[in-house]
């Protein structure tokens, strides 16, 4: 009769973050800013990405302690990443009460062939994507929220355009398509055939789909709400900023206003220096985190 | 039934807008996303949808939409909360939270239930509905923890008050926008709307 943990609670989480901004942070106090700013959801991690691809070296689940603060401090929801294929981090994780977990390539993946099955889980899991086929494995796996990846870290939302672009442009190629059609492109896709006939059927995602990786401005979360994101993360972008609280504000109002071009004039005056940002062709290829997962 | 289909205004600062307006359509009524205080004046009936309380609170206040939602529920508005709308139409919740509309009078207990791994799917039966059940997701939920006596509890969850009405004010602690059951939608369009506002009754609440 009473069920916790099914798909529909667990995705139903993710409905009610939608029109929303999560922001990383670091600490209970970035905790407090950002909830006071009008974020719907806190990242809770060691590091800011731009900080962990400064850093180099290994990047892991944050120390417990700092999440548990963190979630003392605030009333919205808390998440927290774990490695990719790093059950146990996400039993840590859901051990702590987190709200959702985030199977992240920003931190170092722990398993090069398979994700966690986030089917065995109570807790929710979001998982990155730059294509809808890696969408689709994530589904199948159990994640009941997306996100598109963009390049964490940079303060370049090309990467974010480039992968909302490519699920929009597969999501309608799939619509087109006679249902003889759709098997082989489900094996195109690497994606699970009944996912496929389904988006095939009413042209969008299953579960909720945000965009992260790049958006450091009022005007980049604006541009992937009107490229169809459902909400955005921010991630280095506010607590690398000259200016936090005036920014985590401004993205959150530009976010609510996506459409609304006068609103987004004001939001982006006088807020001080953005993140500074990295160009993608300056990156080798091999340290490039949208590469991660499978 | 209605002689002319009302438009349900559904406050769209953040949350499940698209599932009630979904809900909305599909009963046969207008569904309006409202983003500014001034579309108020179009709508005959609100819903406030579920989101995240402490967020859409604050933008509420932040964009200037407690006084003219107050301003138009006193004129004889008809408003219904879902889960976060829940807790902004309560007086008071237990936590004492700041930005509220403060329109029923309950006292709400913000994630009553516990956080998200605790969070659950349920049949309730509800008081004035024919059986089957009504299958209730209940996600990071509130509960009623206190209700005046104007107000009419119509259904329960292990002895917690779920979903309760007052006048022309319907609020729910789980998301009837989740499911495909249109009854709670229905009953918001066909009987709330249609009640008594305080002395001075006028049909819809135009203005």
């Amino acid at each position: 009769m009473t069920e916790k943990g099914t798909f529909r609670v667990k995705s139903g989480l993710a409905e009610m973050l939608k029109g929303g901004v999560i922001m990383d942070v670091t600490n209970a106090e970035q905790a407090k800013i950002a909830e006071d700013a009008g974020a719907v959801a806190v990242m809770a991690l060691e590091r800011v990405p731009a900080d962990i691809r400064a850093a180099g070296g290994v990047a892991r689940m944050a120390d417990p302690s700092i999440i548990e603060k963190i979630i003392d401090c605030v009333t919205i929801p808390v998440m927290a990443k774990a490695r990719i294929g790093h059950f146990v981090e996400a039993q840590i994780l859901e051990a702590l009460g987190v709200d959702y977990i985030d199977e992240s390539e920003v931190l170092t993946p722990a398993d090069e062939s398979h994700h966690i099955n986030k089917w065995r889980f109570t807790v929710p899991f979001v998982c990155g994507a730059i294509n809808l086929g890696e969408a689709l494995r994530r589904i199948g796996e159990g994640a009941a929220m997306v996100r598109t990846k963009g390049e964490a870290g940079t303060g370049n939302v090309v990467e974010a355009v480039r992968h909302m672009r490519t699920i929009n442009g597969e999501i309608a190629r799939l619509k087109g398509l006679p249902e003889e059609e759709l098997a082989s492109a489900a094996k195109e896709l690497r994606a699970p055939y009944d996912l496929v006939l389904e988006v095939a059927k009413t042209g969008v995602l299953p579960v909720v789909n945000f965009s992260a990786g790049g958006i450091a401005t009022p005007a980049d979360a604006a541009l992937m709400m009107q490229l169809g994101a459902d909400g955005v993360f921010v991630g280095s972008g506010i607590f690398k900023s000259e200016d936090p609280a005036s920014r985590a504000k401004a993205i959150v109002l530009a976010t609510t206003h996506f459409n609304d071009s006068k609103v987004l004039a004001e939001a982006s005056k006088g807020l001080g220096d953005a993140m500074p940002g990295l160009e993608i062709s300056d990156i080798p290829a091999e340290d490039l985190i949208q590469n991660r997962g499978w | 039934m209605v002689d002319k289909s009302p438009t349900i205004g559904i406050l769209a600062l953040q949350g499940a807008v698209r599932e009630h307006q979904r809900a909305i359509e599909r009963c046969g009524a207008k569904a309006l996303p409202i983003k500014r205080p001034v579309e108020l004046a179009l709508v005959d009936g609100l819903i406030i949808p579920g989101g995240e309380s402490t967020t859409i609170g604050k933008l509420m206040a932040e964009y200037g939409f407690l006084e003219p939602i107050r301003r138009r529920a006193a004129e004889g508005l008809a408003v219904f909360g879902t889960c976060a709308g829940l807790i902004l139409l309560a007086k008071e919740t237990v936590e004492g939270s700041e930005h509220l509309l403060r329109l029923m009078d309950i006292k709400a207990r913000r994630n009553a239930f516990g956080r998200q791994v605790d969070s659950f799917e349920a049949d309730i039966s509800i008081d004035a509905f024919e059986p089957p059940a009504f299958r209730a997701m209940f996600i990071r939920a509130p509960w009623i923890e206190d209700a005046g006596a104007g107000v009419r509890v119509l259904a329960g969850y292990n002895g917690r008050a779920v979903l309760v009405q007052e006048a022309r004010f319907l609020a729910c602690a789980f998301h009837p926008e989740l499911t495909n059951d249109l009854r709670l939608h229905r009953y918001f369009i066909e009987e709330v709307m249609k009640g008594e506002v305080g002395c001075q009754a006028t049909q819809n609440g135009r203005p």
